[in-house]
């Protein structure tokens, strides 16, 4: 069986303009051999998922340190769910208070990657589990 | 439904699904190509090629949004270099274009190199055909950044617009081989910098000299001022989008030409599927039987070289004695 290049979208929500962790976790999944597609600041959930479509993604990794992760982390794996699309990988990273992880796991993300975690730990999250698409 | 049915349908997913697929080399994927093939030939692909930083993105951005004001569909492949060390890449070129990232009319495509050399991605041409029966009406590929010598969309765009910034160079850059025959159309890109009229008077020297015989077409230079300047920015995308559109008349009304150009492309896709059948066949056996290894020993050893090499394995997995 041949085997997949992983392919992830490295995704900003939201209005802050601070990218540089987004950049850093590119760069890691990058050096991982990963396909990263990079779509820069301030996307829209909608523009996320139609991203992810076009783009055959294995895993959406989403950074944000706005606030809003309640509400635009939990929009993105709805509309995926609405386009039969939640086989993909969703997980989420930035400035997450401890209390809201649990709500958003509930809601889909996968997992949270808060400040301080090493960027190895993300990569081996993401290789072990990404779903082979047939 | 077959995943080829849902791509002449149109389906976004089924089509980069398709693409993801011939990437990753899978068998099947070249047999649904086949099935979709008889559908191709209808969209105009345009190529987008020049150095790192050159505008490419921002061009193919606002080319995007110039079609779909006159109410065409639009593909769009952008490549980006993938690491020659772990294979992995960043492909940064949709962060300049994702305000169309929600038209269900524009489907965006980002390619790594995977390895290929000639500015390109091996899956850049069936990804031209899966698109192209998809029924877009443009094809814009963007290449990677390139040098002197990365020719190869010539092979599968039928204009190709090579976008240069003033001030990389002196006068002998521009007469050099390779790159600055294959344009179509030169954009002068950030024009409003200094050097620009230069530029332009040394592509004029070069076109003055250099145009073929069997070809009146001239390409057009077109300069294009800082997407700052918005007003400015979209005279010059307009003028482009116009030469576009000329250039596919001038092929359309010059039978000879077009016939030229169609045999050139097709004998190039040939070629490339050749290669890669060819080359996989005899690797795989080579693999099987052990005897790569031993081929680079011997290589290694100076016992045989590379070409005496490769000869005896075509002569004994193909049966042929090649010249």
């Amino acid at each position: 069986m041949t085997q997949r290049r992983i392919r992830v979208l490295v995704a900003k929500p939201g209005l802050d303009g601070h990218d540089r962790g987004a950049k850093v976790i590119a760069q890691a999944f990058r050096d991982a051999g990963f396909e990263v597609i990079y779509t820069g600041l301030r996307q829209t959930p909608e523009s996320i998922v139609a991203t992810a479509e076009q783009e055959d993604v294995d895993c959406i990794a989403m950074s944000m340190l706005s606030g809003s992760h309640l509400t635009l982390m939990p929009k993105v794996t709805r509309l995926l769910k609405e386009k039969e699309m939640d086989d993909i990988l969703v997980i989420g990273g930035g400035v997450i208070p401890g209390e809201d992880i649990p709500l958003l796991k509930e809601a889909g993300i996968a997992e949270i990657f808060t400040p301080g975690t090493p960027t190895s730990t993300c990569v081996e999250y993401v290789k072990n589990n990404v779903t082979e698409k047939a | 439904m077959e995943l080829y049915e849902k791509i002449l349908q149109g389906n976004v997913r089924a089509a980069s699904r398709l693409i993801r697929n011939i990437e990753d080399d899978f068998p099947q994927a070249k047999e649904s190509i086949a099935k979709i093939y008889p559908y191709t030939g209808n969209a105009h692909v345009i190529g987008l090629t020049g150095s790192p930083g050159a505008g490419k993105s921002t061009l193919t951005d606002g080319l995007i949004a110039a079609f779909r004001k006159e109410g065409k569909t639009v593909g769009v492949l952008a490549v980006d270099p993938s690491s020659p060390f772990t294979g992995g890449a960043i492909l940064g070129d949709r962060v300049r274009m994702q305000r169309h990232a929600e038209d269900p009319e524009v489907f965006i495509r980002s390619l790594a190199t995977r390895g290929a050399l000639g500015g390109l991605s091996r899956a850049v041409g069936d990804s031209i055909h899966i698109l192209d029966s998809m029924g877009k009406d443009i094809i814009i590929i963007e290449t990677v950044g390139t040098g002197q010598q990365e020719v190869e969309i010539m092979n599968y765009a039928d204009t190709v617009i090579l976008v240069l910034v003033p001030g990389m160079g002196d006068a002998v850059q521009t007469l050099k081989a390779g790159i600055m025959e294959i344009a179509d159309i030169f954009v002068i890109n950030k024009a409003d910098r200094d050097g620009a009229e230069m530029l332009k008077s040394e592509i004029n020297i070069l076109l003055d000299m250099a145009l073929a015989a069997d070809c009146d077409w001239r390409p057009p230079i077109t300069r294009v001022g800082s997407k700052e300047d918005k007003r400015q920015f979209v005279k010059g995308i307009q003028e482009i989008a116009l030469q576009i559109m000329q250039h596919n008349e001038y092929y359309s009304g010059n039978y000879k030409a077009l016939k030229k150009r169609q045999r050139r492309k097709a004998l190039f896709e040939i070629q490339a599927a050749l290669q890669g059948i060819v080359m996989q066949f005899l690797m795989k056996r080579l693999a099987a039987e052990n005897s790569l290894e031993d081929m680079i020993d011997q290589v290694i050893s100076r016992k045989s070289d590379p070409h005496s090499a490769a000869r005896e394995a075509v002569l004994k997995y193909l049966g042929q004695t090649l010249i």
